[in-house]
């Protein structure tokens, strides 16, 4: 029988959360890494009881874990993320240019065919590989280099690269994301970059329609078509039909297109799922209510789905990467949000349950199915 | 080569980190300055690398100082000698972190 392991990133710790296939009695362990900020941790497709997991705090920096046995045991393994040559600047808030400075790891994605293989996507945005588990980090610097670096800017949370998507049918491609900087793709395994935001319209910059300097919010592709990307800007849900190369926007009847998180059904490729949320300054959602909008037809056609989730005096945040989905036969999907709650919906977003209730605020939500 | 027993204080999270039983951690340090003693902390722990120094640059990170005799010796100078009382070990290293949710 199948069942089900989240991997919960908080403000505080990491957390375990199993349960068998039907999705209703969960057991929590953890906190894992207790009073550290853990950003993102994530199992590898290869090696499901693989799990690397980004650690960090203001104090003490950067710290990259390792567990073999599913979360039970931890290692930590290198963590000195060390860009490749002379770092440069980039732009910092007032326009003025700022060294490019290592902070943290926001978000690390496993190879999807090597244990062994996983990449780092980091603040000051740039990407790092290891081929050895985590124990030695590489910079693709090609992505730092290839010509616009020097005009990034972060936004508020930082020059972050936050998103990596892998092409499961071309291993040459991957395609990344950074706040505020915009989206990218790689053809040739990260040796060369190219910008990909033609279709991006974002009013709060200077040249809305600029080459770089959008705010992605978070990008999420369907395995069995690594050409369709859809995006949650700062404003605008978006969608792309050939790799990035042009966006259009698919925000039709949301209540408000701001918002952070965005996730692909796991079985229907046209069915998504965002959780609006009122505004850049308002970072909750409208009146209090929290609703998952889900469109059955890649964008422009959505519905709220609110069974199980609160309606009134809700104002949680949905953090971009606090949203997955499971591979069982009915889809699971699932958030966490900054107020400590983990909901799950065994049956594609018709109804919510709470998993959880109390955590620290929740920063990343990852989801195994497992034999 | 004198070798010195100094004792260091480490703050909660890298006590912890390093697995350590206790607060305090005993190091044998080659030479008794700030320098020597996370050499050999670094050394005898590898995965206390870059939460206290800059892997790189070696820079102390922001939140945290070295305070021994009640004094803070933050700005002394990674190769100044450790006060004697610090080197024969009589009185540890302190590493502090700044204070969270003050």
């Amino acid at each position: 029988m199948s069942h089900i392991r989240l991997l919960i990133g908080t403000h505080k710790g990491a957390f375990i959360l199993t349960s068998d296939d039907q999705r209703e009695q969960w057991n929590i362990a953890g906190p894992h890494f207790p009073g550290w900020e853990i950003y993102h941790l994530k199992g590898s497709p290869v090696d499901p009881n693989r799990i690397y997991c980004s650690q960090s705090n203001d104090w003490f920096g950067q710290l990259i874990q390792r567990s073999d046995d599913g979360g039970e045991t931890w290692s930590p393994v290198g963590n000195n993320f060390a860009y490749e040559g002379v770092a440069g600047t980039h732009q910092w808030y007032d326009g003025t240019p700022h060294p490019w400075e290592f902070k943290r790891v926001w978000h690390l994605e496993p190879s999807l065919t090597d244990a062994q293989t996983v990449y780092a996507g980091v603040e000051d945005a740039a990407l790092f590989r290891s081929t050895d588990g985590g124990q030695t980090w590489q910079e693709l610097s090609g992505l730092r280099r290839h010509g616009t670096g020097s005009a990034w800017q972060p936004g508020a949370g930082g020059l972050c690269l936050h998103t990596i998507l892998l092409d499961p049918k071309n291993e040459k491609r991957l395609y990344i994301a950074i706040s505020a900087a915009g989206a990218f793709r790689t053809d040739d395994g990260g040796e060369t970059w190219k910008p990909i935001n033609r279709g991006l319209l974002s009013q709060y910059i200077p040249d809305p329609d600029a080459e770089v300097g959008h705010c992605v919010h978070h990008i999420a592709m369907h395995p069995s078509r690594p050409n369709v990307l859809f995006m949650q800007k700062h404003w605008d849900v978006m969608r792309s039909d050939n790799a990035g190369d042009l966006w259009q926007e698919v925000s039709g009847n949301l209540p408000t297109d701001f918002g952070f998180t965005i996730d692909v059904h796991a079985h229907e490729p046209e069915t998504i799922y965002v959780v609006p949320i009122k505004s850049d300054s308002e970072h909750f959602p409208i009146d209090g209510k929290l609703q998952v909008y889900r469109s059955r037809t890649g964008g422009t056609h959505w519905e709220a789905l609110t069974n199980g989730l609160p309606q009134k005096d809700c104002y949680v945040n949905v953090l971009r990467d606090a949203m997955a989905v499971d591979s069982l036969p009915q889809c699971g999907v699932y958030f966490g949000t900054t107020g400590g709650q983990v909901y799950c919906s065994p049956n594609g977003g018709d109804t919510w349950t709470t998993i959880t209730e109390n955590l620290p605020a929740v920063l990343s939500v990852e989801v195994q199915t497992l034999p | 080569m004198i070798r010195s027993m100094i004792r260091v204080d480490l703050p909660s999270h890298l006590w912890r980190l390093a697995g350590l039983p206790s607060q305090v951690v005993q190091l044998e340090v080659q030479e008794p300055t700030l320098r020597g003693v996370l050499n050999a902390l670094e050394a005898a722990y590898p995965m206390l690398r870059g939460t206290i120094r800059d892997q790189v640059t070696g820079v102390r990170r922001a939140f945290l100082r070295f305070f021994a005799e009640e004094q803070d010796i933050s700005a002394l100078g990674m190769d100044a000698p450790l006060p004697p009382s610090v080197a024969t070990g009589h009185e540890p290293l302190l590493i502090i972190a700044a204070i969270a949710g003050g």
